[in-house]
């Protein structure tokens, strides 16, 4: 810039001297010439300075901002301080839920008189007292035991203040390679709902397949190993051995093992808003004296026991669909079990009086099928339909005194619930109960089911 | 004899062909952190993302599908501060990676990096669907993607060195590219400063907070609760004293409560894409605030 002025301010002297032609004149301007030159250039050079003066302290007051921004962004970057640390001991506790539940029960037929017409009865499986009753309150403790293993303890706590271990196990976090190893007492992973606690059903209670070949829910005592696979399809296997001390096992007094399953699984996505899961599994228990009350042909009541091998298939699939996979407005499941059992072995009839042991063989089989719908949010629908099949049942000797009646129960049930938060459910439940041959038992529930505590993650 | 040396080539070359796809598997638990992901990780990474933009990101369930993907994850990316808690943990859980489990390298919580609004000072579920860690929707600013986006780059770079390079490299560009989208948008919605609105769930501090938008209401009484017609009234007589100018939900959100409100209190209804995905234009991160500006302007012409 200094060069284009001092070319210019040249241009302008020099143009002038051109009209008076003497030598001294010429010198004079020359030197004036220069002087200016030497004042231009001081001054110019002085501009510059200053100029680059100014420029460095802009330069400095961008760099200032820049490193501010910076802090900025670090202060906002740095991750937020810890949280207080929670004074005391209790800093490491687990995480507690508690379930709370209550029914009012109105039910048509003696609930003490309750049979599954031909088969053999398992514990439990007693519609329930009638009028207003408590329903089991359920209290879980979770917690990782260290970075391997994973305990829980869930404690069921029945209206008539018993209380009793559902489960109390632990679990391998991580063992690599798809395996998890579970130890203790545990819902054996068999079928669909069995590994899903009562307060998580669709309906108030189970279906009548369940009781009638698991006792409501088969727990083990025992070891599980599952092994997942690594595919983008679902697939998981595994196999569980225990000691079978629950129906329909029964307490043997005997070492080994006297429970063993296995089960696969198969699921995934049909787009997004289809999920499904499907599964085929066994249970063979070895029931020893696992005795149990019945009438006998005159109609007097007996204790009979039965000694030998339970062999249990479950077919079990769930299908579920929401729009776009949101279910918070509306969705839909449908759900089916399919079991056939056989047992073999020893019947001893009467085992107060006589103890006459023969020869028992029965195949029998059941099914459910049950949809729920969320037709609005809150609000969901459910109907389920169950059928046994009292199959073929073969006494032997003691044919003689005990009935084997062919008779296929069955019911139907309808329940509508409503959910204020995903913490709290109210329930009605209508059911027409033909498990007992010719009689029809009409049930009416109305069941309240409450979460509180560590917000409890939900299996598919 | 000769067939099964075949057979164990065959395999044995099928093994270094998959060994020598050495890229992360990564399971996004929303759209917003599998964009985010795909960003900085190219080709190196393979993402899933387990929800998409049109589901509750409260409401997933521990799907077949989603246990299986977990199952073979190098790394979970999500945000953390409990918006998954309904779901995540049992994923994991049943997953049997023991990279993934929450303080392994290969678990990583977006929400951990920023700062948290609406942390509440009260735990109580009377209080509705809070979040102890404070509000977790923390995608709606985008400035919480930078904090974010260094700390995934320095945990792709730990799980897989051999790459860090890249990471590096595709994060300053990010970060170049970003912050000079941020400066955009943020001259775009200049007009939106102070401008009071309604939400229908506590899901827009930041965006709030961003551009300087005022929220006057809320259509859910608690977070997480269903609007009922009392409480959409009541709301309503509230605008009559201190009116708003829009009403905003998340493209998930049922839209009845905001509509009915629209049609009651004359003020338009916008419905915000909230994650990458939820429409045609909001396919990218740069797409998902494209659009929200665009559509904030648009309610208030």
């Amino acid at each position: 810039m200094s060069r284009y002025l001092w070319g210019a301010c040249s241009l302008f002297l020099f143009a002038q001297p051109a009209l008076a032609a003497s030598d001294a004149d010429l010198d004079k301007i020359r030197a004036e010439v220069q002087q200016l030159k030497q004042t231009y250039e001081a001054r110019i050079q002085a501009l510059e300075a200053r100029l680059q003066k100014a420029e460095s302290r802009v330069d400095a007051a961008q760099a200032t901002a820049q490193q501010a921004q910076e802090q900025v962004t670090q202060v906002a970057s740095a991750p937020p301080p810890a949280a207080a640390a929670p004074a005391g001991a209790n800093a490491f506790n687990p995480d507690i839920s508690l379930i709370l539940s209550g029914t009012y029960a109105n039910l048509s037929q003696d609930p003490n008189k309750y049979r599954l017409t031909g088969f053999i009865p398992s514990p439990e499986s007693s519609p329930g007292t009638r009028s207003f009753s408590l329903g089991e309150s359920e209290l879980g403790v979770y917690a990782n035991i260290d970075p391997y293993l994973h305990g829980g303890l869930n404690l069921a706590l029945a209206p008539d203040n018993t209380l009793s271990v559902e489960e109390a196990f632990i679990q391998t976090l991580g063992l690599g390679h798809g395996l998890t190893i579970k130890a203790g007492r545990f819902f054996s992973a068999i079928g669909y709902l069995n590994e899903q606690h009562a307060h998580t059903w669709d309906f108030v209670d189970n279906p009548l397949a369940y009781k009638a070949f698991l006792g409501t829910q088969f727990s083990q005592d025992g070891v599980q190993l599952k092994w997942l696979a690594p595919t983008d399809t679902f697939l998981e296997v595994g196999a569980e051995i225990g000691g079978g001390g629950n129906f329909p096992g029964s307490e043997r007094n005997r070492n080994g093992i006297g429970s063993a399953a296995l089960f696969a699984h198969v699921g995934g996505d049909i787009g997004f808003s289809q999920s499904w899961r499907a599964g085929v599994s066994y249970l063979q228990t070895k029931p020893q004296s696992r005795s149990y009350e019945d009438s006998n042909l005159s109609g007097a009541t007996v204790t009979n026991a039965f000694s030998g091998n339970s062999h249990l298939w479950v077919a079990d699939f769930v299908w579920k669909w929401a729009p776009n996979g949101n279910v918070t407005h509306t969705n839909f499941k449908l759900q089916g079990e399919y079991f056939r059992r056989r047992e073999a072995g020893a019947l001893t009839y009467d085992t107060t009086a006589s103890t006459l042991s023969s020869a028992y063989a029965a195949t029998q089989s059941g099914a459910y099928l049950q949809g729920v719908y969320q037709f609005m949010p809150r609000w969901r629908v459910g109907l389920r339909r169950d059928q046994l099949d009292s199959g073929h049942v073969d006494y032997s000797l003691n044919n003689a005194y005990l009935a084997r009646p062919d008779y296929a129960p069955s019911k139907n049930s309808v329940m509508l619930d409503y959910n204020p938060s995903e913490f709290s459910r109210f329930r009605l439940q209508l059911a027409q109960d033909k498990s007992r041959q010719g009689v029809t038992d009409n049930q009416i529930f109305l069941q309240y089911l409450m979460s509180l505590g560590a917000h409890g993650a939900h299996q598919f | 004899m000769n067939k099964i040396v075949k057979l164990l080539l065959t395999a044995a070359l099928l093994l270094t062909a998959f060994s020598a796809r050495a890229t992360v598997n990564i399971l996004a638990c929303e759209p917003e952190w599998g964009a985010l992901a795909q960003v900085l990780g190219g080709d190196q990474v393979s993402i899933y993302t387990a929800t998409n933009a049109l589901q509750d990101p409260h409401q997933i369930q521990a799907r077949p599908s989603l246990i299986a993907r977990a199952r073979s994850a190098d790394l979970v990316v999500c945000t953390g501060s409990e918006l998954e808690v309904g779901w995540l943990p049992i994923l994991l859980q049943q997953s049997s990676n023991s990279k993934i489990q929450p303080g392994q390298p290969g678990y990583f919580e977006a929400a951990a990096y920023v700062q948290k609004l609406e942390v509440p000072t009260r735990l109580d579920r009377a209080e509705g669907d809070v979040h102890p860690g404070g509000n977790p929707h923390i995608q709606t600013d985008p400035r919480n993607f930078l904090p974010v986006a260094q700390a995934l780059t320095q945990r792709l770079s730990q799980l897989d060195p051999a790459q860090a390079a890249q990471y590096a490299a595709r994060h300053q560009a990010f970060v170049t590219r970003w912050q000079a989208a941020i400066r955009h948008w943020e001259t775009l919605a200049a007009p939106l400063k102070g401008v009071p609105i309604v939400v229908q769930h506590k899901g827009f501090p930041y965006l709030e907070r961003w551009l300087g938008m005022r929220e006057v209401a809320t259509l859910e009484p608690k977070p997480g609760v269903e609007p009922n017609s009392g409480y959409l009234t009541q709301v309503l007589s509230q605008l009559q004293h201190q009116p708003a100018k829009m009403v905003i939900r998340a493209a998930y959100n049922d839209g009845r409560s905001s509509e009915w409100l629209t049609e009651h209190a004359k003020i338009p209804n916008v419905v915000l894409p909230f994650t990458v995905g939820a429409d045609a234009q909001s396919k990218d991160l740069y797409g998902l605030f494209d659009v929200t500006v665009q559509r904030l302007l648009g309610a208030l012409k």
